[in-house]
């Protein structure tokens, strides 16, 4: 257990600094100088320009830009904005409302969708199980926004159940909203994968063998159809993460809320480097350590793994 | 011949007259988009405590049904549609499901037929029979961890204690079986339904848990249904018979009788067909198909002159030699640790070209691994693989190719092997496709052919294997070796998973194949009636090496090592004489 954990982690590694290259270099070769992007069409000195350049390390190579910066990153300097403000200071703004509103996120629709699953799949062919399909079947189809937009129409011009845009500091009731919208794709998904999984295992052998013990139907169920289900369902969960951190760019627009995806998507607007490149190298490490923790989960879930070579 | 009886004595109670279970007219059928299908129909039978009673029939004949609509367990859209099923004058069918939770496990106790499939594998194994044990009585905590440890002590397990936080996939197919008849006969049930309880497992670990049952069953005067397709087995081990086909119950009566004098068509085919010791060459009639070894019963004498007239003919150098083969596995056991495992020590045998080799030993023997190691599916570790003269070992490319198109293997299980996205006409063409040989419109016309010789028709190349029977399934996985021509088939455990008369049809067909092709097999199985049937050459391996090496002949009339003189009595029925021949 402990080899494969050390395995897992050697394995961040190159996945960590491949991917950080690789968004430096496409933002760096981005078309058009974000220097005179900055000052628009007002007429600047090239000398001013060249002190820009020399202050952002734009003048230098790009394989000599990216050591510096990563250099930098692992002293905590992120480097900062055009506008002077520290990256690491908008990170530590930013970070905390998208990872609450993820996080948000990602608890309704591992319980309602792995519930829903759980009980279509148990109910295959009945009307439960109709209904389920139908609604995951609309949610996939339908864009976030539209999702987003209806049900801030609804709830919260219409019914008033809800402040339709969230305040600066984003307080977790007023998530609430926002973070439905962003599961509710997930959700259809967890939806249709427990249910397929659930009725898989409900044809299995030992689920008969457990029946024949004698043990009654909510045991069978939770104890020999649930856990056995669970797995594929964790998989898509532990990818779910990363997306519902990018994902959040829709979501986070409709409702105005001061998260990653917004500052993200200014940062690659103005060509800010070292902002789009900062936010993104710890996207990718939240990334792999959630897919080394669902790695973990599985052994925990499925011992076959565990004692595997 | 002598009749070495070790079947259980049934204690009945004189007092007792009323049966234990008693099934009436009972029918099940199984509801599809086109209506009800029936299952069973119309089966009626009775059951006496203390008794071994065994449902015989081939698959699909309704004998799992009928043991499963006994604890309601039947799979799918499966539903009695008409009868009772009495026990202990309780009608079954007529229980709500919560009344039948408390029927199943502690009243009937149901042991399954895989031992793979039927152990959930996220759950230790400790934990498995602790909850059978849990939900039928009021043991809690420690008592009921001691009473745990008990029930897997009875069932064989010596070392139960410390293998409790195991978990299924690190016991032996033997080892689950055992804990799953532990878990059966935890609550000491009234019934037992053993539904093929080791048809998965080889014969001598089969004899073991068999035997093991029985003293079970016995002491506790349990009564048990014993659900099976092999007649031999049935004989042995239970004193009543019922034989089922197409749902229904075609013969009943005493075991021996049964065997002894079959009425019913269908219980003379099948008596004639089980490849048991029993049926011995002498008794066999003698036919005019050289090849035919089934259809009237029994080996056939000219088959023996073939093999004779073959033997004559044989050429002296064999086409395959294998001189000192050795193989060694490394496991990787804890972190960075290995172990070792010498798979197969020290191997040498030669195979003539026309005829028939056999290897059999049990799951573990090594005998796949050396079809694997023939068939360059593996390396040698070290030791030499002559094919026609040709060292085979390091073999690359072309060479290969051209290797590979001589010797063709065909595996055990028929529904694993072929893939079914793809139609049973791609399925045979695709060798020769890999191959680059011939024009689409020549491969069509290949594929034809090749149904034509495994019996099969010709609409059969636009199905695909899901609609297949089991029997069907090999033909073409048989097919498909034979597409390029090749002059070895190594058929790896291939009639092992068919029922006796689908076995029985495909040894025949391979037979008549051999002639016609001048074909040489290598067949590698558990199960010594079929190499008996089939063979002209045994290799007996144990532990990696090869422990007896003879004639057919002389290894089953004369076997000379402890070893194989085992593996021939633990062959089930092997000591009755079978009628209706």
């Amino acid at each position: 257990m402990l080899w494969y954990t050390g395995k897992r982690l050697l394995q961040m590694i190159p996945v960590f600094f491949g991917a950080t290259f690789l968004i430096y270099f496409m933002v760096f070769s981005l078309p058009g100088d974000p220097i005179a992007a900055l000052y628009g069409d007002r007429p600047v000195s090239p000398g001013v320009i060249a002190q820009i350049r020399a202050e952002y390390n734009l003048d230098k190579p790009l394989i000599e830009q990216y050591l510096l910066y990563i250099g930098g990153f692992f002293q905590g300097d992120l480097g900062t904005t055009f506008s002077g403000r520290a990256v690491s200071d908008v990170m530590a703004s930013a970070f905390p409302i998208t990872a609450r509103l993820a996080m948000l996120a990602l608890f309704f629709e591992a319980v309602a969708g792995i519930l829903v699953g759980l009980v279509a799949g148990l109910r295959k062919g009945k009307l439960f199980d109709a209904s389920a399909l139908v609604v995951s079947l609309l949610l996939i189809s339908v864009p976030t926004f539209v999702i987003g937009f209806v049900l801030q129409y609804v709830f919260g011009v219409q019914l008033g159940l809800f402040r339709t845009t969230v305040s600066g500091s984003a307080p977790l009731d007023e998530l609430i909203m926002p973070a439905l919208v962003l599961a509710s794709v997930s959700f259809a998904y967890i939806v249709r994968l427990t249910r397929a999984s659930v009725s898989d295992n409900l044809g299995a052998d030992f689920v008969r063998t457990a029946t024949a013990k004698g043990l009654s139907r909510p045991r069978v169920v939770t104890v020999h159809v649930l856990r056995n289900s669970l797995v594929p369902v964790v998989t898509f969960l532990g990818v779910d993460i990363g997306s519902l951190m990018v994902g959040a760019i829709v979501t986070e627009g409709i409702f105005n809320i001061n998260g990653v995806g917004g500052t993200v998507y200014d940062a690659i607007q103005l060509g800010e480097g070292p902002t789009v490149v900062s936010f993104i190298a710890v996207m990718v490490v939240i990334f792999v350590v959630a897919n080394l923790f669902v790695d973990l989960l599985y052994a925990a879930l499925d011992p076959r793994i565990r004692y595997a070579k | 011949m002598t009749q070495l009886v070790t079947q259980t004595v049934p204690v009945l109670d004189p007092n007792d007259t009323r049966p234990l279970l008693q099934i009436r007219d009972l029918e099940v059928g199984f509801k599809t988009q086109y209506g009800v299908v029936p299952a069973v129909r119309g089966v009626s039978l009775t059951l006496y405590a203390g008794q071994t009673l065994a449902i015989v029939g081939e698959s699909g004949s309704g004998k799992t049904t009928t043991a499963q609509a006994v604890i309601n367990l039947l799979a799918g859209t499966g539903q009695v549609t008409a009868g009772q099923i009495l026990f202990e004058g309780r009608d079954l069918t007529a229980l709500t499901p919560k009344e039948m939770e408390n029927v199943r496990g502690s009243q009937i106790g149901y042991v399954p037929q895989d031992p793979m499939s039927n152990l959930n594998p996220v759950w230790n194994i400790g934990f498995q029979v602790e909850e059978a044990i849990k939900a039928n009585s009021d043991l809690r905590g420690k008592d009921l961890r001691a009473r745990t440890i008990e029930v897997l002590k009875e069932a064989g397990l010596s070392d139960a204690q410390d293998r409790l936080k195991q978990f299924p996939h690190q016991f032996s197919g033997g080892m689950r079986q055992r804990v799953l008849i532990g878990i059966g006969l935890s609550s000491r049930p009234k019934l037992l339904i053993a539904d093929e309880p080791t048809s998965a497992l080889d014969v001598t670990v089969q004899r073991q848990i068999l035997d093991h049952l029985g003293t079970l069953t016995r002491d506790y005067g349990t009564s048990v249904l014993f659900i099976t397709h092999d007649l031999g087995l049935a004989a042995e081990r239970a004193e009543q018979l019922v034989v089922m086909y197409k749902g229904k119950i075609v013969e009943s009566g005493p075991s021996k009788e049964i065997l002894a004098n079959p009425q019913h068509p269908y219980t003379q085919r099948l008596v004639a067909a089980a490849p048991s010791l029993a049926s011995k060459r002498i008794q066999a009639k003698k036919h005019d198909e050289a090849a035919e070894i089934y259809s009237a019963g029994g080996t056939d004498t000219a088959l023996i002159d073939r093999a004779a007239i073959r033997e004559e003919q044989a050429p002296t150098r064999d086409l395959i030699t294998v001189e000192g083969v050795s193989k060694l596995y490394r496991i990787r056991t804890k972190g960075l640790k290995y172990t070792e495992l010498l798979a197969v020590n020290d191997v040498s045998f030669g195979i003539k070209k026309g005829t028939t080799s056999a290897i059999v030993g049990e799951s573990g023997s090594g005998k796949s691994t050396v079809a694997k190691l023939i068939l360059q599916l593996e390396t040698l570790t070290s030791g030499r693989i002559e094919f026609d003269g040709r060292d085979v070992a390091g073999l690359t490319g072309k060479e290969l190719l051209k290797f590979r198109r001589r010797v063709q293997p065909v595996f055990q299980d028929p529904y694993g092997s072929l893939d079914p996205q793809y139609n049973v006409g791609n399925t045979i063409a695709e060798p020769l496709l890999a191959h680059k040989i011939g024009t689409s419109r020549e491969r069509q016309a290949r594929v034809l052919e090749l149904l034509d010789q495994v019996s099969l028709p010709a609409a059969t190349q636009f199905r695909y294997p899901s609609e297949l029977s089991g029997g069907q399934r090999q033909r073409i996985a048989i097919a498909r070796a034979l597409a390029l021509k090749p002059d070895v088939l190594v058929l790896d455990e291939a009639v092992s998973a068919l029922d006796v008369l689908v076995q029985g049809q495909i040894l025949n067909l391979l037979t008549e194949l051999q002639t016609e092709l001048e074909l040489t097999y290598l067949f590698i199985t558990h199960d010594l009636a079929v190499v008996r049937l089939v063979a002209d050459n045994v290799c007996v391996m144990q532990k990696g090496r090869i422990v007896e090496a003879a004639s057919t002949d002389d290894v089953f009339d004369n076997p000379q090592q402890a070893y194989t003189q085992e593996l021939l009595a633990a062959i089930p029925g092997g000591d009755f004489e079978f009628g209706g021949k």
